[in-house]
């Protein structure tokens, strides 16, 4: 459904640049949960930001639903949008509008239905997440979880066959974590969508993902089922699933020595 | 020394192509943005993708409707100060009832068009970036491209078009308040007869004072909606950014609208 050929994106220029992905190559299957996990820093959002085309790369393809991407313009590009939805990390749901029109948005802006048929499609979106009854409140009324429900029934309003997720768990409570998961996972085995899930809480990514692609400073270390990724003995994993502070993913993010930085520094 | 002296140069002349290549930048950018609203508002219309007119009335609403009260008592003032002002200089030379004229063509000509543009600049612009800017920090506008919906035609579109009908609307009434204000000073505590204040404002002023007037508002609401626009886009970061790029975007404009408004009295003086 998705694959990743060769991707390398660098930022910044001349001392500064810093590789950011590195040759990356993935497959993501149809109708399965692929999560992207890693830690701060490893790439994961950027790789995210190249699927739904708001970074471009420097060298390498993305392929979706057989379409290349990357050499789209904003046309194109706007037809195979049509074809996804995505959650944000801030739900970024609009603050002016209701939850009804901010679902209803993408079905009044994108097809020809008309207000009524649009209304029930709404209700029955937000049936799906579970928050019938909330269409005439403000984002702004609604809770950290429930915000995450409303801007999931909104990525799903068009019936894409592909919904992104970014960090869907961030800041929640185990039981809206809960309540995520369980929507993913109904999404994925009754409507049959691939879901590309970025994340870092490790205990949803192993409960439900089909399979676990492990970033790290732009490259993958791992990737497999999540039984396979429990058992892996690479000591990047084992320290990232338990936890660690300190390993080989090292605790100072510095990139000069302190010795000579310390050496270096001047006083006026 | 000299080393010293010329390594000072280089590094003041390194400074400046740096700065003068990002006001090249932002001017390019500020054009493209331009170009792309101006192609959302009036080419995509006619290619049977109209602008939803809901969006429209609420920000015209937003926009003219709700300064018309700032906008009157700004305008009723400045009739009356100047007035007040002319009515001194006027009196010594013995041409009291001229003062209805000159308030009248001031006024119409300047300081209508010119008032009512800062006022909206630093109501309305200011508006436009926070709010569009708060958007862009949320991923807003970012939701809005990843729903194959055009941000400019969404966001920028309905406020430029309510902008440019609401200014010289909000101008016209700016005059007839400036020249409301100088009658009744100059009616009442100047002590000027009605009529020939009203006959010498009359002989003085021309509709093409009024219409000169409404080209340059025209042009003064492109440029609050345009630059207030662009400074939210540019956003990158956190909330810190949305206030300061607010305090630019209301200071850009205020003066990009003093300069237009030069230029433009420079080319009607010549041409008309």
């Amino acid at each position: 459904m998705i694959r990743i050929v060769n991707l390398t994106k660098t930022f910044g220029e001349g001392d500064q640049r810093i590789a950011v992905l590195d040759n990356l190559n993935a497959h993501f299957e149809r109708g399965r949960i692929t999560a992207i996990m890693g830690g701060s820093g490893s790439g994961k959002s950027t790789v995210l930001r190249h699927l739904i085309g708001a970074y471009k790369p420097d060298s390498g393809e993305i392929y979706i639903d057989g379409e290349e991407i990357t050499r789209m313009d904003t046309e194109e590009m706007d037809q195979v949008r049509k074809k996804f939805g995505i959650l944000f990390q801030s739900g970024a749901l609009f603050n002016s509008m209701t939850v009804e029109d901010n679902v209803a948005l993408p079905m009044r802006e994108h097809t020809q239905l008309n207000e009524s048929t649009v209304r029930i499609m709404v209700k029955m979106k937000l049936e799906m997440v579970g928050l019938r009854g909330c269409e005439d409140l403000k984002p702004a009324q609604l809770s950290g979880g429930m915000l995450k429900r409303i801007a999931l029934a909104r990525a799903i309003a068009l019936d894409p066959k592909i919904v992104f997720y970014d960090e869907p768990s961030a800041g929640l409570d185990p039981i809206s974590i809960g309540v995520v998961d369980k929507l993913m996972l109904d999404l994925s085995r009754k409507m049959g969508i691939t879901s590309v899930v970025v994340t870092h809480e490790l205990s949803s990514a192993l409960r439900i993902s089909d399979k676990i692609i492990m970033l790290f400073k732009g490259r993958i270390i791992a990737s497999g089922t999540p039984e396979e990724i429990r058992h892996s003995d690479d000591p990047r994993v084992v320290q990232f699933i338990n936890g660690l502070p300190d390993g080989p993913i090292p605790f100072s993010k510095s990139q000069t020595d302190y010795g000579e930085e310390l050496k270096e520094m001047t006083f006026n | 020394m000299t080393a010293r002296f010329f390594g000072y140069i280089g590094r003041k002349g390194f400074r400046f192509k740096e700065s003068s290549e990002g006001f090249f930048k932002e001017i390019s950018g500020l054009y493209y943005l331009t170009r792309e609203t101006f192609r959302c508002a009036f080419v995509e219309p006619l290619r049977g993708k109209p602008v939803k007119l809901g969006p429209v009335w609420i920000q015209m609403e937003e926009i003219g409707v709700k300064s018309t009260l700032i906008v009157f008592l700004v305008s009723f003032l400045i009739g009356v100060i100047l007035a007040f002002q002319t009515a001194y200089q006027l009196a010594q030379m013995g041409a009291l009832e001229y003062v209805g004229a000159l308030v009248g063509v001031a006024v119409t000509r300047e300081l209508g068009p010119l008032m009512t543009a800062l006022v909206m600049a630093g109501r309305v612009g200011a508006s436009f970036t926070a709010e569009m800017g708060a958007m862009k920090v949320a991923d807003e506008i970012l939701a809005l491209e990843v729903m194959a919906l055009n941000p400019v035609k969404f966001l920028i579109a309905p406020r430029f078009l309510a902008i440019i009908v609401m200014l010289p609307c909000l101008t016209v009434m700016a005059d007839a308040m400036g020249l409301l204000g100088g009658f009744l000073v100059g009616v009442t505590t100047l002590g000027i007869d009605p009529t020939p204040y009203i006959d010498n404002s009359l002989d003085q002023m021309k509709l093409k004072d009024v219409i000169t007037g409404l080209i340059k508002s025209g042009v003064f609401a492109v440029i609050i909606v345009m630059v207030g626009s662009y400074m939210a886009f540019i956003i990158e970061g956190g909330s810190e950014k949305v206030g300061q790029n607010t305090r630019t975007a209301v200071v850009v404009s205020m003066i990009l609208i003093i300069v237009a408004d030069l230029m433009f009295t420079t080319l009607f003086y010549f041409v008309t």
